[in-house]
């Protein structure tokens, strides 16, 4: 039987097709490289909220969610203008008293998925010289509820409460901000808890899995680190930012609790500052700008607390110990194809741990995206972190090393101003050397050999929604 | 069977040769832009237009997108090719820097954002795929941007003569005696589809839907509004009174200006030589 395509449908039934094949190299590739086991044993859960695809936008501006995002949740270079000017358009219109009364500036998110872990040289009761362990079935990723939008013209406010899929609640962030102080874009004030100012943000990830949607240049520690900083993680603080008109140069500069994000003042007395600095560039074609940007941060975190009974006592830190975090980036455009990468350079003061030096470590990162139409993409990213100085000489150099790999894709069998709706598949695998991944919930369990390399898989199918 | 096969066949040779034609007919795509040095492409316009424009323009730019309903003002049809902000006579097409300027500006007080974040050369090639959806297009060209004559310098003279031209023209008829929007033809206003349309408000400070400066403001009504009420007055004024008349229309905006501050303090002590604006008998 003959089937008449149309020209559209005819595009829709390539992708679907480009979609299955891709599904399918993903599955044969998990299932070789996991040896086909599928006996749960650890409990995986995606830990880090990918919070920030908001339709309450589309919905308030009717705009289609490709308007803001090469494909959401990451932001393209108009989202990017929209978000730096306070979540405004800038059209006279932003302030909730031009909304209906009926508008409720919320969206929620959440995954619905199938995924398949696996982690080699796991300890076991049975296993005491470890196996492979692979776990695999239906699960969900939790709901994050986000409501951003204007209290006023020039006025901001951001809230996400999350609900994991166990029941546990969460604030991922909570702010106020005072937008074009003076009627300068350069001159904006955010006060709350927040994601930091990443070019490359880990919280609008096209990456869901558990080892493809963990980043090692944002949450890695050496191994037996007192330090509990990730720069994936949404801090609490205030931030001045500014930027172009067309936020083609963008600034910020932030002072940071030392608490890595958690209320309520844990931690010592003293700040953390962060700042990035970058600039965009429009030569010839492609779907976006050049831009290329840097970053700096400066923590510290306490060494000694004020006790009573031996306990220590919240917020009483002292004797800060700093460590810090530098790099650069950018956001490339080859028609569209984007290249994204990421360089970073990390210390630790000694007292952090594990040893007398301060442990060092470098990392390095291509992520790549092929944005085929607004609404198929396929993507890809390699990522490196190499010790350069281990804390604790009698350490093994190579321990901690980790490479991770991922590919996979986003299919948008719709596009409106209303909600939006994602198929994904993604695998993603992670080879460490000694220890067990930083991914996952990080339950796994480290080797008894130093020099032991741990493959940890993720296989990922999911059906991504917000409304 | 082999019968059925040939029938096949024949349809299918037949559809081949329809959708041929009909490609034929429909408007070519392969249409350019030029801004500057810059050349636009239609050909690679397509994708970012359903990214961007399509939701709202609708997929054959016939302002039919599935937001539209809800929009208020309503998008613009370029199927009808009539565009309000022109540096062109009224009644002729807009350059394409005139249309590359109103994607990036974007209208104020509308759902179309100013697009400046979009690099030019993806504008470029918007520019040049919005023109692929009226024949008017392939058949006419761009008018000729018109002249404007230097800005004079400020004075209480020329702003008193473009209140006079305001009285004149009949402005307060839409715009109000005071310039909030409320004359007596407002409410009655509708656009070239028939739509209710509402005159500028001055009070509202808001910026101009065509740009922001004196130069913009002398632009709108020497060029009109095509598609609106908002007529060309280039025909009715001289050049040079156009710059007095927008030296008056800076006064009612609740704005921190030159024209604001001179003429708050001349009128401090000589309100009482202004005739009130507005219908005759009203003091004229």
């Amino acid at each position: 039987m003959r089937v008449r395509i149309t020209r559209r449908g005819g595009t829709a039934q390539m992708s679907w097709l480009l979609s299955a094949a891709v599904t399918s190299g993903c599955l044969a590739a998990a299932l070789a490289l996991s040896g086909g086991r599928s006996k749960a044993y650890t409990a995986y859960s995606l830990a880090v909220h990918k919070a920030s695809a908001i339709p309450a936008f589309a919905r308030k501006y009717g705009l289609r969610c490709s308007a803001c995002h090469t494909v959401w949740p990451e932001l393209n270079a108009f989202g990017q203008r929209f978000k730096d000017n306070g979540y405004q358009l800038g059209n006279d219109r932003d302030s909730p008293m031009w909304q209906s009364p009926a508008y409720w500036p919320i969206a929620m998110r959440t995954t619905p998925q199938w995924h398949l872990e696996s982690t080699t040289h796991q300890i076991t009761d049975a296993a005491p010289a470890g196996k492979t362990l692979s776990q695999t079935g239906f699960d969900l990723s939790g709901v994050d509820f986000l409501l951003l939008g204007t209290l006023h013209k020039n006025i901001t406010f951001g809230l996400v409460p999350t609900l994991d899929a166990d029941g546990t609640t969460g604030l991922e962030a909570a702010f106020v901000r005072f937008d074009n102080l003076g009627q300068s874009p350069w001159a904006n004030l955010k006060v709350g808890k927040f994601e930091l100012d990443n070019l490359l943000s880990e919280k609008r990830f096209t990456w869901l899995s558990n080892n493809g949607g963990f980043l090692y240049a944002y949450h890695y520690l050496p191994s037996g680190s007192a330090n509990n900083f990730g720069f994936g993680d949404n801090q609490i603080g205030a931030e001045f930012s500014g930027h172009s008109f067309n936020s083609y140069t963008r600034y910020s500069v932030a002072l940071l609790t030392t608490d890595d994000g958690e209320p309520g003042l844990p931690g010592g007395k003293s700040m953390d500052a962060m700042f990035t600095l970058s600039q965009a560039f429009a030569p010839g074609g492609g779907l976006g700008p050049q831009r290329v940007g840097v970053f700096g941060y400066l923590g510290h975190r306490p060494t000694t607390f004020e006790t009573v009974v031996g306990a220590p006592i919240p917020g009483t830190g002292a004797g800060n110990k700093s460590f810090y975090r530098i790099g650069a980036t950018a956001q490339l455009w080859l028609g569209n194809l984007e290249l994204l990468p990421l360089v970073s350079h990390a210390q630790d003061d000694a007292a952090l741990g594990p040893g007398p030096e301060k442990p060092t470590w470098n990392n390095a990162l291509l992520e790549a995206h092929y944005v085929a139409t607004p609404r198929f993409m396929v993507q890809g990213r390699y990522e490196l972190t190499r010790m350069s100085t281990q804390g604790d000489p009698a350490t093994p150099q190579t321990l901690g090393d980790a490479d991770a790999f991922a590919l996979g894709f986003r299919y948008y069998p719709f596009m409106i101003s209303r909600d939006g709706m994602a198929l994904h598949g993604e695998f993603a695998m992670t080879r460490t050397t000694g220890t067990a991944p930083l991914s996952g919930d990080g339950s796994g369990v480290d080797p008894a050999d130093p020099a032991t390399k741990v493959w940890s898989r993720s296989l990922l199918l999911a059906f991504d929604f917000a409304f | 069977m082999r019968s059925h096969t040939r029938w096949l066949a024949v349809v299918s040779g037949w559809g081949v040769l329809l959708c041929a034609a009909g490609g034929g007919a429909a408007p070519a795509r392969a249409q350019e832009s030029h801004i500057g040095g810059m050349t636009g492409h239609a050909a690679a316009a397509k994708p970012l237009y359903e990214r961007y424009c399509a939701g709202c323009h609708g997929d054959e730019g016939d302002a039919r997108g599935e937001n539209a309903q809800w929009i208020d003002p309503k998008p613009r049809d370029f199927t009808m090719a009539v565009f309000k902000c022109r540096s062109t006579p009224t009644g002729t097409l807009p350059t394409d820097a005139d249309l590359f300027d109103a994607v990036t500006r974007g209208f104020v007080t509308t759902n179309m954002p100013p697009w400046v974040a979009l690099t030019p050369g993806n504008r470029a090639d918007l520019v040049a795929y919005i023109k692929t959806f009226s024949p008017k297009w392939k058949t006419g060209h761009a008018g000729t941007p018109i002249t404007i004559p230097p800005e004079p310098a400020l004075s209480i003279e020329s702003m008193r003569h473009g209140r006079d031209l305001f009285q004149k023209m009949e402005c307060w008829k839409c715009h109000g005696t005071s310039g909030h929007g409320d004359g007596p033809s407002a409410a009655t206003l509708t656009d070239n589809k028939d739509l209710p349309i509402h005159p500028y408000d001055f009070s509202s400070g808001s910026r101009f839907m065509c740009g922001v400066t004196n130069r913009d403001l002398y632009k709108i009504f020497m060029t009109g509004l095509d598609g609106t009420p908002m007529p060309s007055f280039a025909d009715d004024i001289k050049p040079a009174d156009g710059w007095d008349l927008v030296h008056f229309l800076r006064t009612l905006q609740p704005l921190d200006t030159p024209e604001a501050r001179m003429w708050k303090a001349w009128l401090a002590t000589h309100a009482q030589e202004l005739k009130p604006i507005g219908p005759p008998g009203t003091g004229q």
